[in-house]
């Protein structure tokens, strides 16, 4: 239930793809809405990048507790340690209402918090917590995470790095954004238009990273080797090719 | 309420075109990227999302006057979410091979923009019906914009419409006609997404400015 059948360097192969490979922002496109609402300037990029991860990962752990003893099939077995019989109940339509609800209500605990012991922390993160209660990015990540039904501590590492590689795409665009601001723009494309032509380029760079697979859980050395094997006779992936 | 002077229909027509919540507001782009490879998933996201629209934005609307103003933000996901699960389980019931094809984009529709933008923008000011109709508006408006690009992406990159195939069989290159028709790949990978966008907004300005 914790590692599963992960070993350290899973991990690690699984940070690498949530934050390059599959990222957030320019693979899923998700976050969308916060990322072009919030992307003109670096600082404010950062500031949210920062809380992005934040929230994600906390809301990400809470959010698999959730489905591991609450919505999954099967989840309410523990039940029967108080003699109720509840292995058979499954919960899972109350998923979404759950889980945004845990997310819209630990962003809202996080702001009163962070106001109340930290007000320097508060005048630069707090601003964009309430934004970050109906980013898709946060559910999507948590709604990835439960699907790919991945072990505890993969589940940590998904999320963060979901932040991370966020963080990442949304602090790069706005960098090249504070550039287009004194560049010479066709009129009609400036401002949302020549953004989206912007990300769909730099989702095209990302793009080079497909194929790779670095985060199949390996159980021993012997699957290793023979997946190393069919990875070096397999075909190119033809997505590649354009 | 003293806004009975519009029509409550010119809340919907508006939403189509003038205000088109992609374009004009530039909200629900998540969603807009991520399913429109092929045509058939466009429509039933573009169908999904305006039936959570309109009727949360009639139930928000219903309940404006007793919902507390602090809490406001929770109650309109929480409306949400009860709408968006009765959609999810309706396409695992009846769907389900394309509710495997949307997966975690249906649960998405809760955090989608546009929804969220219409319960706060419009239905939390105004009577039950106008919210209603302001509410499927927005939701065909994006229907609208993500079917041409859905259109666009599954014709160019797969050369089907509704996974028939549209252009013939017999314009693609083999290995007697090496010169003939390819599929742009391109359009079925993520990033065309954001230039046909791009480009819609850039022909909605053009449009609108004459």
């Amino acid at each position: 239930m914790l590692m599963g059948d992960y070993s350290f360097l899973n991990l690690f192969g699984l940070l690498i793809q949530s934050v390059f490979i599959e990222n957030f922002l320019l693979a899923n496109f998700l976050g969308m809405c916060t990322y072009l609402a919030c992307s003109n300037k670096l600082k404010t990029a950062n500031g949210l990048g920062v809380a992005v991860v934040l929230v994600l990962t906390i809301s990400g752990i809470l959010n698999w507790c959730v489905f591991k003893f609450v919505t999954g099939a099967g989840a309410l077995s523990w039940l029967s340690f108080f003699g109720i019989d509840a292995a058979n109940i499954n919960l899972n339509f109350l998923q979404f209402l759950l889980f945004i609800s845990i997310i819209a209500g630990f962003t809202q605990m996080l702001e009163i918090i962070i106001e109340k012991f930290s007000p320097a922390l508060y005048s630069s993160l707090g601003l964009y917590l309430p934004l970050i209660a109906v980013n898709c990015a946060i559910l999507g990540a948590c709604l990835f995470a439960v699907t790919r039904n991945y072990p505890f501590f993969p589940n940590l590492i998904y999320v963060f790095a979901s932040g991370l590689g966020w963080w990442l795409a949304i602090a790069l665009v706005a960098a090249i954004r504070e550039k287009l601001a004194v560049s010479d723009v066709v009129p009609g494309l400036r401002g949302m238009g020549i953004t989206f032509i912007v990300s769909g380029l730099m989702a095209m760079a990302f793009q080079g990273f497909t194929g790779i697979k670095l985060a199949t859980p390996t159980t021993s050395a012997l699957v290793t080797a023979n997946q190393a094997l069919e990875l070096q006779t397999a075909p190119e992936p033809s997505q590649a090719n354009f | 309420m003293a806004q009975k002077n519009p029509p409550a229909l010119s809340y919907l027509t508006d939403q189509l075109w003038n205000s088109n919540q992609i374009l004009v507001a530039v909200l629900g782009i998540c969603s807009a990227l991520g399913v429109t490879n092929r045509l058939s998933v466009a429509v039933t996201m573009g169908l999904s999302v305006s039936f959570v629209t309109a009727f949360s934005s009639l139930l928000v609307s219903a309940l404006r006057k007793i919902t507390p103003d602090s809490v406001r933000m929770i109650t309109q996901l929480a409306i949400i979410s009860v709408f968006v699960t009765i959609i999810d389980q309706f396409l695992q019931a009846y769907f389900y091979s394309l509710s495997k094809v949307l997966s975690v984009f249906v649960g998405l529709i809760i955090t989608n923009c546009v929804v969220m933008g219409r319960t706060e923008g419009m239905a939390k000011n105004v009577t039950p019906l106008p919210a209603f109709m302001d509410g499927l508006g927005a939701g065909l408006g994006y229907m609208l914009v993500i079917c041409i690009v859905g259109a666009i992406r599954e014709l160019f990159g797969f050369g089907q419409l509704f996974n028939y195939q549209v252009v013939p069989l017999s314009w693609y290159a083999s290995p007697e006609n090496p010169n003939g028709y390819e599929n742009f790949a391109l359009m079925v990978s993520p990033p065309a997404a954001f230039f046909i966008i791009g480009g819609m907004i850039w022909l909605f300005n053009l449009i609108n400015k004459k």
